[in-house]
């Protein structure tokens, strides 16, 4: 499989089930070499088990966005393997066992708002009336089920990125890879997404791995917050936490803001080093 | 009752204007008097139409079918060359500077060359002169469509598993269109340019172009005008029909515009 040395094994540790994403002993150079050299990501070991609510954070040029590519097989690791479902991560690619959401809601505008949630079920070959009735479905889930004529440029911006994760959502793929998804929409935009997507996890268990930059957003999401510290890209520090279900009442538990005070020492910490 | 109104909105400023244009041309001519030739009165090409009638359909017959068959050559090989360059690298490299060098070209100055290539007579080197001509709006501004995509979306592709030509034909092609459109419109005027510059080197005799010469080397001004009538009437006919394709192909950019 791969010939890496010091390699845990997945299979066996969890019982059966292989880890969602197991990332071991990566490194990530760009343009190796030549004078723009730049050492994205070094050391990166993480894994991450099904069901998990996973959140990289770490300030700009930390690397969360490249080792998120470097999962979805949109770019090559330097060093290290990367897996996905105990398979390489471009196998997994090309099973669609994951989706991705960006920044941009990237809704193509020559499709209206059910035929562009079908796109991704048009490129693995469903039948019409199978793809209709599955966006039917995901519309109900991000609940715009009125809005499947509508043209994307009709929506507002949080609008939009529903339609994304509707997209995103489905082929049911295992996992969902997403890219600082709420980072331009406003603050109360934003709020109310986090809960959408936390009730579509839940009904969902969907494994979902979620870039930020905002300490409260991966705190209010996620069972795990992965703190990450630039030059080189690294991993500082991983917290857990645990504050259950999550409501509006979270963002006012005392839990809550011991977890946000957790996370923001380890990035100040991470950043002096 | 709306409709017409907002028809009547639309069209009644260029209809007014055009009025007032050529009724101040008639005024003012009527006002000077100055010698027929210099510039005839509307009415008197108005006059030169009705009586040349069947010389100037068979000129304007002659002279669109060369730019019409021109048009959509040049509007082919364009669009085609632009996917070509998008989707393989080495072509790019090869053929963008190629092009760039070709568009350097006085490409009217090839009219008498290609006469020579294909025959004083031959509407073929009337032909290669539009196709030549239409050929570079088109594929610099499809290229540049096929190119500037948002990297997520294509990255949200691969995510897919999306290959190159699904990629192109899914994104990078409906992302082309408006650009596409609007170097159509662009090349159904030079179209009309081309083959007329080109008629006046060669070609047909009894086309647009050389009734142009013809009548002006009689001093006959009115039939040259009407003749000149005539090509831009095939103009704006070409251009009306590319309007009527635009919104025919992409509802979607109108749709997406009126929304934004």
């Amino acid at each position: 499989m791969n010939d890496a040395g010091p390699q845990p094994e997945s299979d066996g540790a969890a019982g059966g089930a292989p880890a969602a994403v197991e990332v071991v002993g990566v490194s990530k150079v760009f343009n190796p070499g030549r004078s723009n050299e730049i050492k994205a990501l070094t050391g990166i070991d993480l894994r991450i088990d099904p069901g998990e609510f996973v959140t990289l954070i770490g300030p700009s040029g930390c690397g969360k966005s490249t080792l998120l590519r470097l999962i979805a097989a949109l770019t090559g690791v330097s060093e290290g393997t990367v897996s996905v479902n105990g398979k390489t991560a471009d196998q997994a690619r090309l099973d669609r066992d994951y989706s991705m959401v960006f920044q941009r809601a990237g809704l193509f505008d020559w499709r209206n708002v059910s035929r562009n949630i079908e796109l991704p079920l048009e490129l693995m070959g469903w039948k019409a009336a199978e793809r209709r009735e599955r966006s039917a479905e995901m519309l109900d889930l991000v609940k715009l089920s009125e809005f499947a004529r509508h043209h994307p440029a009709e929506l507002s911006g949080g609008m939009q990125q529903r339609v994304a994760i509707a997209r995103a959502m489905s082929f049911h793929p295992q996992l969902l890879l997403m890219d600082e998804p709420f980072g331009a929409l406003d603050e109360m935009t934003r709020e109310h997404m986090q809960n959408e997507l936390l009730r579509i996890w839940a009904e969902t268990q969907i494994t979902v791995i979620f870039v930020t930059h905002s300490i409260s957003e991966a705190v209010f999401l996620s069972t795990r917050v992965v703190v990450m510290s630039p030059r080189p890209g690294r991993i500082s520090a991983v917290i857990d936490v645990d504050l259950g279900e999550r409501n509006e009442a979270t963002r006012d538990d005392p839990a809550y803001f011991s977890c946000v005070t957790a996370v923001r020492d380890a990035l100040r910490d991470g950043g002096e080093s | 009752m709306n409709a017409a109104k907002s028809l009547g909105r639309a069209w009644l400023p260029p209809i007014a204007a055009a009025a007032i244009m050529f009724g101040g041309w008639e005024l003012l001519l009527a006002l000077i008097r100055p010698d027929g030739f210099v510039l005839p009165p509307p009415s008197s090409i108005v006059g030169a139409v009705a009586e040349k009638f069947d010389v100037i359909v068979t000129a304007t017959g002659v002279t669109g079918f060369i730019i019409v068959t021109g048009l959509i050559a040049g509007v082919a090989v364009g669009a085609f060359a632009a996917v070509l360059v998008t989707a393989f690298r080495s072509a790019n490299e090869t053929l963008t500077p190629l092009a760039v060098a070709v568009n350097a070209v006085p490409i009217i100055a090839l009219a008498p060359i290609f006469n020579a290539w294909f025959g004083i007579l031959s509407p073929r080197s009337n032909q290669a002169v539009v196709v030549v001509l239409v050929f570079f709006p088109v594929f610099i501004n499809t290229a540049r469509g096929l190119g500037q995509v948002e990297p997520s979306q294509i990255e949200l592709m691969e995510s897919y598993g999306a290959g190159k030509w699904r990629i192109m034909r899914e994104v990078r092609i409906p992302n082309a269109m408006p650009y596409f459109f609007t170097a159509l419109k662009l090349g159904t005027s030079l179209a009309v340019i081309a083959a007329i510059v080109a008629e006046y080197f060669g070609g047909r005799q009894d086309a647009l172009g050389n009734l142009i010469t013809n009548s002006a080397g009689l001093t006959r001004y009115d039939e040259a005008w009407a003749a000149v009538l005539a090509g831009s009437l095939v103009g704006i006919c070409l251009y009306a029909i590319a309007v009527v394709l635009e919104r025919l192909v992409m509802p979607w950019y109108f749709a997406a515009r009126r929304a934004a």
